[in-house]
């Protein structure tokens, strides 16, 4: 084959590569916009499955994973936040504990989803629930059964390796002489971190909390044992209500239903809202980027 | 000399086995300005960063022998570094004024320190603006943004943040060297008003620079410190031939 052939084969064979990729994204898309498109009503977004759900809307299932996104951000953040500052700030580059935190966040992120659902049902439920009940309330179940909250927990703990890598990674994008500066000034290392790297590093710890949120909101495994529920006649009240979530709502609606082909559309549609909720939130994180890369390239 | 405001005795630097500087002895007088000049790698940056122990920063830094300041030990070891640094101010080579506000920048020092009130700040926001020289740049848009201005006027911003904190001492680490003509002569005219009221200690590649700014000017080289002497005697009658072969640009 001479040189010229295979310089076109290739770039064929990357516009291929390239063209599957997009085929994928739009079948995606089409499929669940045809399908789901004249069921999205303002009624199907506000109101509860009626007639053992193969009628009525989605309101649950929306409330339920807005809940949940909201204590495991609540949850994440902060935490992963201040290990982010640790890792950045505190530990040197050849400490054990450093180095062994690095690699337990790695591990977490390739640790398959379902596993954390086991694990919250083994840790949080099993084990700090049931405890809690035997102390509380003389072993009645309270905290030792699914719950919002340890599903929310759960959920923190999938989503906490992607809080902690873009937050190291924005604190640093500050630079070192910024640091020097305010540490000349008198400033201790805590007054620098609070006052000139963290606001430096502002747009780097939303990006983080956005892309753990969408990440968390779509997730379904962790949360099967944790506290999601199948049908609720009313929202969560109290941390310890389980919760219904758009994920699990598909899940069991194309699954588990009486009729799955009479909840097709409500599956379609319920599909074009989650994709909608998280396609909005990768967008509003991947303008953030752009503009921290925009700062960091002007400095 | 009298009034000596610094005092080193006998100080080593090591970074791990590498001996960076090596029993460097010298006194530096007060309200005066003192250059330091010598090759790249002879740890006159080194020996800067010692005197408000910015290398404290560094991981495997070690630090033998004493730097008095006022006749206390800055390496004794009750002292607060943090106090250390409010009252040995340091200007960087690169300008490294932060992301904020022209009046945030200036500010910042004061605040940190626990400075509250607004018309104090407003206060020493426009004085240390004034004695930086560029008070009549920025008075129109002090909530600008302090990146949107050249480098000349960023380094002389990070001149006046340090000024805001009211040091006895600036060290400044190569000030000028990434400025153009016209702002490295401001820079150095700036020195020239300071020196009045603070204790200036000036590292430099450049040797007009310092013949023109310093009143005493110390050479190293090697991690030596080679001769110290008034800066015109250094350019005009060196005591060591290394001095002289280093001044006429026979090395260097």
């Amino acid at each position: 084959m001479n040189r010229t052939t295979k310089d076109t084969l290739m770039k064929s064979l990357t516009g291929v590569s390239v063209l599957l990729i997009l085929f994928v994204i739009v079948s995606i898309l089409t499929i669940t916009f045809i399908g789901g498109w004249r069921y999205l009503t303002w009624e199907f977004i506000t109101e509860f499955p009626k007639e053992g759900m193969t009628k009525g809307g989605i309101f649950p299932a929306i409330v339920g994973t807005a809940l949940m996104t909201l204590i495991m951000t609540v949850a994440a953040v902060p935490f992963g936040a201040i290990t982010a500052v640790y890792l950045a700030e505190y530990a040197s580059e050849k400490s054990i504990l450093a180095k062994t935190i690095r690699f337990a966040v790695k591990t977490l992120a390739v640790v398959p989803s379902i596993i954390f659902g086991l694990f919250g049902l083994g840790f949080f439920i099993k084990f700090v629930g049931l405890h809690l009940d035997n102390f509380l309330y003389g072993g009645e179940l309270h905290w030792g059964q699914p719950n919002i909250l340890w599903a929310s927990l759960t959920m923190a703990l999938l989503t906490l390796p992607i809080v902690i890598v873009s937050v190291e990674e924005s604190i640093r994008t500050v630079p070192y002489e910024t640091r020097e500066g305010s540490l000349a000034l008198g400033a201790t290392k805590w007054q620098t971190i609070r006052k000139v790297v963290l606001p430096g590093s502002i747009t780097g710890i939303l990006t983080g909390t956005i892309l753990a949120i969408s990440r968390g909101a779509g997730e379904v495994a962790p949360i099967l044992f944790t506290g999601a529920a199948y049908y609720l006649a009313d929202t969560p009240h109290a941390l310890s209500d389980q919760f219904m979530s758009l994920g699990y709502h598909i899940y069991i609606m194309s699954t588990q239903s009486t009729n799955v082909d009479d909840t097709l559309p409500i599956q379609f549609a319920t599909t074009l809202v989650l994709l909608l909720l998280t396609f909005s939130l990768s967008m509003v994180a991947v303008v953030l980027r752009y503009r921290i890369r925009k700062k960091s390239a002007s400095q | 000399m009298k009034d000596i405001k610094v005092s080193v005795k006998d100080l080593s630097v090591y970074y791990g086995t590498n001996k960076a500087l090596n029993a460097i002895t010298m006194d530096i007088p007060d309200k005066k300005v003192t250059a330091f000049i010598g090759p790249s790698g002879c740890g006159k940056s080194t020996f800067l960063r010692t005197l408000n122990r910015m290398n404290d920063l560094i991981e495997n830094v070690k630090v033998e022998g004493g730097v008095f300041i006022d006749d206390v030990n800055i390496y004794q070891k009750n002292i607060d570094v943090v106090n250390l640094r409010k009252r040995v101010g340091m200007i960087f080579q690169k300008s490294n004024p932060f992301s904020k506000s022209i009046y945030e920048n200036i500010a910042y020092g004061p605040r940190i320190n626990g400075m509250t009130q607004k018309k104090k700040l407003d206060e020493i926001v426009e004085t240390s603006l004034k004695q930086a020289a560029i008070w009549d740049e920025v008075k129109d848009r002090l909530n600008n943004s302090a990146m949107g201005l050249s480098g000349g006027q960023q380094q002389r911003i990070c001149i006046a943040r340090t000024l805001a904190v009211n040091p006895d001492i600036i060290l400044m680490d190569e000030p000028a060297s990434a400025l153009d003509p016209i702002s490295t002569a401001k820079i150095e005219e700036l020195i020239h008003g300071l020196k009045k009221y603070y204790t200036i200690i000036i590292v430099t590649h450049n040797m007009q620079q310092a013949a023109r700014t310093s009143d005493l000017t110390a050479f190293f080289y090697l991690g030596e410190l080679v001769e110290m002497d008034k800066t015109r005697s250094i350019f005009t009658n060196p005591a060591k031939k290394q001095t002289e072969d280093y001044i006429s640009g026979r090395f260097g």
